[in-house]
């Protein structure tokens, strides 16, 4: 399945830094997405674009993972000559990203 | 128990106009604010402003004025803008006038200054935090220098009775703050609430972006109404501690999957948001659904502000130029390809120096950079763009040329080209000891 199934995300920036937030639909899917949702998964999908690093932040309260991306807009909106120069796109090319069937527990 | 309520009338430079009518109409307001200045506004007008001392502020400013100011004094809502730009004096007067014309005498407008830190910061070694190099190293490139500052200004101009605080740079949750620092009599140390109110300015500062703008997507997340989309008011108890809701009858949704959107959006480490006037925590924020369309928030904390602040230095980089052909039909991509090793050729046979290019097709892999394009249908049509980077206007001008050739030198069925060359004002950031960095007020009165 893909993670658009489970959840929703949105992408933001900082210079040549992209964030994006990816947020489980179900509070209840956060401990799977955050199982399989890793730093190394989305670094991986985005290997082409992503010349820095990619670091994961954990917001359990909000059922929500929020990943940034070091070196990863040409520059920066102000000089990248990408069609989107925010990188407003990215959020969803991740919720692309194939994951295993999630079993739901039966009582769910 | 006393509560504030704050409308967010636009989240950038061209956002709507009538959202913050309604708002400022229907939205039983305390304040009204409009965030409007993007990273790189500043630079560019600057360049304007050099060209006309009256100029550099906002392009919309008079029209964004005219709509709300009548409906804003004839109930008491305050505006806080950073509208301002690089001439925040100058749009305190434009202001004025507009008040003047809609018969509203007496009207304050404050001018917040003191962002514009060009002069200390021209040819010294204070380091770029983007790349290798000095401000000194922008030489003669450099065009503007300003400094995030905080609420200080805005809240001395709200003391001093201004009806319309217009700023030039400020860090965007402080348009939002400043009013609840200003009603509450919150301490500039007061860490927790700092950080709190800094949650509800963050979740305002986008405007419709959490009242379900940005957010849909058809079959997952329905929003209704997008062409009325409503803009948020926040009501904010003494404690930080907010409800976001938006006009009844607006269109959008709030909900709570918007306003998590909305908290994480430009977000990097969520325990230290980095402010002018606080690090803010937004970690253990919580929402709670109070109702339809209104959404409890608070959990925001923080800890002590900076000792530095950010500085956004504008500068002239380069020239970029680019081309853009369609091919439609049967075989589409393959001629798309085709004309880019045309152009790619064509521009290295006729010398046009460039430093980064891009050899694209829109609808194949210009936005969708994730890997390989083969799994997916041959698309019905594509569009091919062609851009680089070069040193001089002259050879930004060729790309396009060369692109707009493919027309009768090119594959079949090539239309609608387009081409384009501009110089390209970037923004590199350095940091200031804050005490550099002094707010002024001149007040304007209609």
């Amino acid at each position: 399945m893909r993670l658009r199934e489970l959840a929703h995300a949105r992408t933001g920036d900082k210079g040549d830094t992209s964030q994006i937030s990816v947020i489980a639909y179900d509070p209840g899917d956060y401990a799977w997405l955050a199982e399989h949702v890793t730093e190394a998964r989305v670094r991986a999908h985005f290997a082409a674009i992503v010349q820095g690093e990619v670091t994961r932040y954990a917001l359990p309260a909000l059922g929500a993972l929020n990943f940034v991306l070091t070196a990863a807009l040409a520059g920066g909106v102000t000089r990248s000559l990408a069609l989107d120069p925010h990188g407003k796109t990215l959020a969803s090319l991740l919720l692309e990203l194939d994951l295993p069937d999630r079993q739901r527990p039966a009582s769910a | 128990m006393k509560t504030i309520r704050i409308g967010s009338g636009a989240g950038f430079a061209g956002d709507r106009i009538e959202p913050a009518i309604e708002l400022a109409e229907h939205g039983g307001l305390d304040y009204l604010g409009f965030e409007c200045l993007a990273e790189r506004t500043i630079a560019l007008a600057q360049g304007e402003r050099l060209r006309d001392p009256a100029a550099g502020f906002d392009p919309l400013l008079v029209a964004r004025m005219r709509a709300v100011l009548r409906p804003c004094a004839a109930r008491g809502v305050r505006i806080i803008t950073n509208m301002g730009a690089a001439n925040p004096l100058g749009a305190a007067r434009a202001t004025a006038a507009v008040a003047r014309e809609l018969g509203l005498a007496g009207l304050r407008i404050a001018a917040v200054t003191g962002d514009d830190v060009l002069e200390h910061l021209r040819g010294g070694e204070d380091a770029l935090l983007e790349r290798e190099g000095t401000v000194a190293s922008l030489g003669e490139t450099i065009l503007s220098a300003n400094a995030y500052m905080g609420a200080e200004g805005i809240v001395a101009a709200l003391r001093g009775g201004a009806d319309v605080v217009i700023t030039g740079r400020v860090a965007d949750p402080a348009l939002f703050l400043a009013p609840l620092i200003h009603e509450f009599g919150w301490a500039m140390d007061d860490w927790e609430r700092l950080g709190q109110g800094t949650v509800v300015g963050h979740l305002l500062e986008c405007a419709g972006q959490i009242t379900g703008g940005y957010f849909a997507d058809p079959g997952y997340k329905d929003v209704p109404d997008l062409a009325r989309l409503g803009f948020p008011i926040a009501e904010v108890a003494a404690d930080g501690s907010a409800v976001i809701s938006k006009v009844p009858g607006s269109g959008g949704r709030i909900s709570l999957a918007t306003c998590k959107e909305q908290l994480l959006y430009e977000l990097l480490d969520p325990t230290a948001y980095l402010q002018p006037d606080v690090v803010a925590d937004f970690s253990a924020v919580r929402f709670t659904e109070l109702g339809r369309d209104r959404i409890a928030v608070r959990g925001g904390s923080g800890r002590a502000r900076p000792a530095t602040l950010k500085v956004s230095v504008g500068y002239l980089d380069s020239f970029v130029g680019e081309g853009q052909m369609s091919y439609a039909g049967p075989g589409a991509a393959a001629r798309g390809r085709l004309a880019l090793a045309i152009v790619r050729e064509r521009l290295a046979l006729t010398g046009v120096r460039t430093t980064e290019t891009r050899f694209e097709l829109i609808g194949v892999d210009a936005a969708h950079l994730t890997g390989d394009p083969a799994p997916f249908a041959e698309p019905p049509e594509v569009r091919l763009r062609v851009v680089g980077r070069t040193a001089s206007l002259a050879e930004a001008v060729r790309i396009g040329n060369e692109v707009e050739t493919l027309y009768t030198n090119g594959p079949a069925g090539g239309g609608g080209a387009w081409k384009s060359a501009r110089q390209i004002v970037a923004v590199v950031s350095t940091l200031i000891a804050r005490e550099r960095v002094v707010p002024a007020l001149h007040y304007e009165v209609a």
